[in-house]
């Protein structure tokens, strides 16, 4: 059922940010407090194995929430552990996870060459 | 007027922060935007050759394009000051972070102002994952060369 796919990833997806709103609102900490304890609740939900059943379960309601970052970084650290021990905690961090940071750097010095900075008062 | 004075006035002029409202905005908005990335990762595996576990991976940089364009046109603070954490969680939001980052270090230079800016607001997030992944990964390959768990 693709709807009920579509309709997971809205719920799931809406629940992790409801949950953010609500650190940043009644914990009064700032998004970046709030993006860092998501970061790590994501990479602490992987080492316990819960992460990899919510995005079977939610695709991309579970992918694009900031805790799928932690979630990756784990993973790739985990999996390469699994083969090469201790070595592999620190060479595979990167392994999965590349492509937000890749991207978000390259288009991000894209972005300063094309648009002007604009005044924080607008 | 003392401290305390001044704070007990402060609490009854600062409007109360709207808990409800602020949760269903964040709500509604993230799980669009989660909604959007689903189509991308259908997108993904219809035309091209990936898989349900293999399309997460271009669609975070598909997301973070969309993201990287409506920054400079200025448009994701507007979404921003209406969703709150609903456009701030998403990988969206750290692209939000690095993009915005960068064009405003552009007035100092390619390097100084750029470069060392570009991680300014996003680094937070890049640190204590990596640190937290560091430490999840090491907890359980010590549990399961004890033979605690398994991988």
């Amino acid at each position: 059922m693709v709807f009920f796919d579509f309709l997971m990833a809205f719920i799931i997806g809406g629940i992790i940010c409801a949950i953010g709103q609500l650190i940043m609102d009644v914990g009064k900490l700032t998004p970046g407090h709030t993006l860092s304890i998501l970061v790590v609740a994501g990479a602490v939900l992987d080492g316990l194995g819960l992460y990899e059943p919510l995005i079977d379960w939610a695709g991309a309601g579970a992918t694009i929430p900031i805790t799928s970052f932690g979630n990756s970084l784990t993973h790739g650290a985990l999996a390469e552990a699994e083969k090469h021990g201790w070595v592999g905690v620190l060479t595979g961090m990167f392994e999965v996870t590349s492509s937000g940071i890749s991207a978000a750097i390259v288009f991000g010095f894209i972005a300063a060459f094309i648009f002007k900075p604009k005044g924080k008062a607008d | 007027m003392d401290a305390e004075q001044y704070q007990s006035i402060e609490q009854q002029i600062t409007p109360p922060t709207p808990y409800l409202k602020n949760v269903l905005k964040a709500f509604l908005i993230g799980g669009i935007i989660c909604t959007i990335g689903h189509a991308i990762t259908y997108f993904y595996i219809i035309f091209f050759d990936f898989t349900e576990k293999t399309s997460g991976n271009p669609t975070v940089a598909t997301m973070v394009l969309i993201a990287a364009i409506l920054t400079g046109l200025g448009l994701y603070r507007k979404l921003g000051q209406f969703a709150g954490a609903g456009s701030a969680v998403p990988v969206t939001g750290f692209s939000n972070a690095v993009v915005s980052a960068a064009i405003e270090g552009r007035t100092e230079g390619l390097v100084l102002g750029v470069g060392s800016n570009i991680f300014k607001l996003a680094g937070s997030v890049i640190l204590f994952g990596v640190f937290s992944a560091f430490f999840v990964a090491l907890i359980k390959l010590i549990l399961v060369s004890l033979g605690v768990v398994e991988w």
